[in-house]
């Protein structure tokens, strides 16, 4: 680890301000990914700019349009255990609380949360070729141990997952990540925010250098009876999703409507298909939906030798986690499936 | 004065532990110390052509960079950096020459005022390398295996037995028979504390070291050898141990290093290695085995054969005791043992907890499980009629073997008979259940050592040994059985070890010198229960039980903590536990505990010890016999008896992944 300077500006003009001196600078807030990666040595920045103390508002703060705001400082765990987030988004607790440990989500942010990098083995060793670290310098995972990664929306040059839990829930909830950088503020919807790998796997999202994450929106719309998040992993906590689904919708005379589904743990990015989505509007909330929705999702799922068994797993889980919706009360900590 | 042998004694170093108060080998507050890191090499094999390491140098507060190049000069032959564990073949030396034999090889050490300068100091220095072929994959390399070299090792770890009756023969003949094989993922050790060495440097050719290790005077040894020390003037301490396992038999590399950096700089050194470095020394290894075993008509077993594959380096040759064990529980007349070593360009695997054992018992007791079905048997009776009072493999009776006792208290207490045979017969909502058992089994080891007793002026005992504790309950249970023989209460009795200047001890964890009169053994039997999600495979491990029959128990307490430790880490070795080599790039890839898997306490659920009593006179003078290992041997095999039990499928390559059964 390089020596570095380190300073905790105070508001966000400051922090863009003291981003834009510096190309080696980078933001820290909690840090459970970054120092990580610093000490691998596959990040070296000459100076911190600590933004973990920019926003001291509360961690969630409801807007009058019934939006509800999340903090980006706010740590993982202060908004999973918020009651307004137990009430009215119980999708997006469980999810962050089926993701790492107590430990990290005590620090890990909200805004760091959508930052962190993938877990690919390739990506964190510095002595191996991978795209996503050196562009064109090969990706090993591909014709190596490829248990963990994608099997949809890969590219020649990177098949890494998006690891998080908490985005595949925010994902499905149509929340919108809002930015600001010296030159002002911008939205962007949380489908477009993590991008694909294409031939750019090196580009995570759509943030770009000396741009804050400020606030996550949650739109009004609270799925409160139906909802459920389903993680599967080779141990039963403290293990990133080999799948994971969220699911939720409303049932009106115990017909579909509103349907999100989002999966964690098959691509880049969490990944939703609307037009698996709208096929499922109408329809009864049984097997038999659930299932020819699977199919949508994962018609252009492709497996490397080692996930393949992704792709069969994915399918199970859109149905199971569909039937657990229908009665949250059956999810188990740790987004078990139903006993 | 009441007995303290057979009471639940709390650890007497318990506290210390719990608050932090215990110091373990890099805590050492030691005056200007200069602390190490270590540069690992990312080639596999190869040369190294060039090193610069100027920037390194120019860092500020890097006081030395020491690599093969301008290392001190050393002793020069090998047999002076042998140990008392070293496996037949070449130790390997650290920073001795510009080659380059597995990924992971330290090639520079960087010494700086603090961790972190040293760290940085690493990724500073440039070096060329030539690279060459390597080759690190088990499976494609069976055609290279040979009979491993002999050596002191050889006493330890003993050759194959020889063949028996006429194995082919009856083999072709039996009217019931399975041929499978099992494969096995190497482990590597991640006990919590990490490799480390504190060096004192005394001066006139004194050095007082506190290591990670399990045998003082093994270090010492080594330390003096290589280094041309007189071994008074070397002392090794190690009075709390971060979790050994077999991992501190050897000394490792950094031990030599911090040495070397402290008679080079005439100063203190630290030195610790970083969890990924901790992969890149002794671990399990991978096997292979193939097994085919027949029984009569009525179960009892005909033929027995047992062959196997493992890895090791291309400098030294590590056997892991694989395929003896079927005879040493269920007589045979006819019997066929093979076991080959695989060079591969990869460090030497080293002990492992129950090495050897648990991987072969999991892969006999999974085919003992094969042939109760083919019999259409209950798995418990077909080892009832397989049942020996003498060991079929020497003819020598068992110095003690309360097997019998073990497998109906745990089949009691499990609830063994509701259990329904049929595969997948068994659900409770959406959960197939499935039920396993299997056998445990391993030898009872005794090792010579030397106490010396004094009596200090207040009255009090004092017994002095070298042996480390490593976290089993040694300094407890030494007390204990001290203060009973002495006629005194605990408190008078102050046993203090884990130090090369009291009397001898061998390494803990290893020497055998099993009775002569007798097969001495250890013996367990295990059931337990799996349920596994209908549609998703997700695996879990409800229940277990384990009736162990160990000999006189000196601390209940003690000893129920090692058998339920060691019944996690078989839960681990069998869903859990693997290092990821990939073969492209001849290196293990996960290695940091995020993704190196081990068990978390979502995993773990009820678990049940029972001691069998046993009263074994002949094994020793206090009829006690270890229970580190034992507790690890059969759970592997049991669970993978129960997914079988639940799924009917059998998954014969360890540890299981879920989707295996999709």
């Amino acid at each position: 680890m390089n020596n570095f300077d380190y300073t905790k500006p105070l508001s966000v003009e400051e922090a863009t301000h003291l981003i834009d001196q510096n190309d080696k600078a980078m933001f820290i807030a909690g840090g459970t990914n970054i120092v990580d990666l610093w000490k691998y040595n596959l990040s070296q920045p000459d100076a911190l700019i600590d933004i973990s103390a920019l926003n001291k508002s509360e961690a969630v703060i409801p807007l009058e349009n019934g939006t509800l705001r999340l903090n980006a400082s706010a740590t993982n765990a202060e908004t999973a255990y918020h009651p307004l987030i137990e009430k009215n988004y119980p999708l997006l607790s469980k999810a962050i609380l089926a993701g790492a440990s107590a430990q990290i989500r005590n620090m890990a942010t909200n805004g760091g949360n959508l930052l962190q990098r993938t877990r690919c083995y390739y990506f964190y060793d510095a002595d191996v070729p991978c795209n996503k670290k050196i562009p064109g310098s090969g990706c090993p995972a591909k014709d190596g141990y490829n248990r963990m990664h994608a099997i949809l929306g890969t590219s020649e040059e990177c098949i890494a997952v998006f690891p998080s839990d908490m985005c595949v829930a925010l994902s499905a909830l149509n929340a919108v990540v809002n930015i600001e950088d010296k030159n002002g503020k911008r939205s962007i919807p949380f489908a477009d925010f993590h991008r694909l790998p294409g031939n750019t796997p090196e580009i995570d999202n759509d943030l770009k250098k000396g741009e804050i994450i400020t606030s996550i929106d949650l739109p009004p719309i609270h799925f409160t009876d139906h909802y459920s998040y389903l993680k599967l992993r080779d141990r039963h906590s403290y293990a990133f999703a080999l799948v994971s689904v969220a699911t939720a919708f409303k049932l009106d005379n115990d017909q579909l409507s509103d349907v999100r589904i989002a999966l964690g743990g098959v691509a880049h990015q969490p990944w939703r298909v609307k037009e698996a989505e709208l096929y499922l509007e109408g329809k009864l909330a049984n097997e038999t939906s659930f299932s020819a929705a699977a199919d949508i999702i994962l018609q252009e799922a492709k497996g490397f030798k080692y996930n393949n068994f992704k792709i069969e797993l994915a399918k199970r889980a859109i149905v199971r986690n569909g039937l657990m919706a229908l009665h949250p009360e059956t999810q188990l900590p740790g987004a078990q499936p139903s006993a | 004065m009441q007995k303290s042998v057979g009471q639940p004694i709390n650890r007497l170093e318990g506290k210390l532990k719990v608050t932090g108060a215990a110091k373990y080998a890099a805590e050492y507050d030691v005056k200007d110390v200069v602390t190490g890191y270590v540069l690992s090499s990312p080639v596999t094999k190869g040369k190294i052509l060039e090193m610069d390491t100027s920037d390194a140098l120019a860092l500020t507060g890097v006081i030395d960079v020491i690599t093969h190049q301008n290392r001190p000069k050393l002793a020069w032959f090998d047999i002076q950096y042998t140990d008392m564990d070293a496996p037949p073949g070449t130790v390997f030396k650290p920073l001795y020459n510009e080659k380059i034999m597995f990924n992971g090889q330290p090639i520079a050490l960087v010494l700086a005022h603090d961790l972190e300068t040293a760290r940085y100091a690493t990724t500073l220095i440039k070096v060329k390398y030539e690279q060459e072929a390597f080759d690190t994959c088990l499976e494609n390399n069976l055609d290279q295996g040979r009979n491993a070299k002999k050596g002191f090792a050889t006493l330890l770890k003993p050759p194959p037995p020889k063949p028996t009756g006429d194995f082919l023969n009856a083999y072709e003949q039996a009217p019931i028979k399975t041929s499978t094989s099992y494969h096995h993922s190497a482990e590597h050790h991640n006990p919590i504390e990490l490799f480390a060495t504190t060096t004192v440097y005394e001066g006139n050719g004194k050095l007082t070291i506190y290591d990670k290790t399990q045998g003082t005077i093994n270090n010492q040894l080594y330390v003096a050898n290589i280094f041309g020390l007189r071994y008074k003037d070397v002392r090794v301490l190690a009075p709390f141990v971060g979790g050994g396992f077999g991992s501190g038999l050897r000394p490792q590399y950094q031990l030599f290093l911090c040495v070397m950096a402290a008679m080079h700089l005439k100063r203190n050194v630290k030195l610790t290695l970083d969890r990924k470095q901790m992969f890149t020394f002794g671990h399990r290894p991978e096997t292979l085995q193939n097994l085919r075993f027949a029984t009569d008509i009525n179960g009892k077993i005909t033929a027995l054969n047992h062959s196997a594959f493992a890895e090791t380096s291309q400098f030294e040759d590590y056997t892991d005791p694989l395929v003896a064990w079927s005879h040493k529980v269920y007589p045979s007349a006819n019997t066929l043992f093979d076991q080959k070593v695989v060079p591969l360009d990869v460090f030497t695997p080293i002990d492992m907890r129950a090495p050897g054992g648990c991987s072969a018992m999991h892969a006999i007791e999974c085919t003992m499980d094969e042939l109760a079905y083919k019999l259409k048997m209950d798995p418990l009776t077909l080892r009832l009629i397989n049942y020996s009072e003498v060991d079929d493999s020497s003819k020598k009776p068992y110095t003690s073997k309360a097997l019998k006792a073990c497998y109906l208290q745990a089949a009691e207490k499990f609830g063994w008979d509701k259990r329904n045979p049929e595969p997948g017969s068994m659900t409770k909502g959406n959960k197939l259940v499935g039920y396993g058992m299997a056998t445990g089994i391993w030898d009872a080891y005794q090792f010579p050592s030397r106490v010396e007793a004094m009596i200090d002026k207040d009255g009090k005992f004092i017994l002095n040994n070298a042996v480390t504790d490593i976290g089993t309950g040694t300094l407890t249970v030494m007390t204990q059985i001290a203060a009973d023989e002495l006629g005194l209460s605990m408190k008078d009795v102050d046993f203090r070890y884990g130090d090369s200047k009291k009397p001898f001890s061998m390494f803990q964890g290893g020497s055998a010198m099993t009775s002569s009169t007798g097969s001495a053994i250890v013996v367990a039997a295990k059931e337990l229960k799996v349920e596994i999600d209908k549609d998703l495979k997700t695996i879990t491990v409800t229940r277990a039980v384990t009736a162990v029959a160990a000999g006189k128990i000196i601390n209940p307490k003690t000893a129920k903590s090692q058998i339920l430790g060691s019944m996690v880490w078989g839960i681990s070795k069998a869903l859990h536990e693997e290092s990821i080599m990939d073969e492209n790039l001849g290196k293990y890839i996960n290695t940091n505990l995020g993704e190196y898997h081990i068990p978390v306490h979502a995993d773990i659920n009820d678990l049940e010890v029972i001691f069998a009593e046993e009263n074994d006179e002949l094994i020793n003078e206090l009829g006690v016999k270890g229970v580190g290992e034992i507790g690890l041997v059969a759970v592997p095999a049991a669970i993978a008896n129960a997914i079988f039990h639940a799924t009917g499928k059998r998954v014969n390559n360890l540890p299981i992944h879920f989707d295996e059964l999709l």
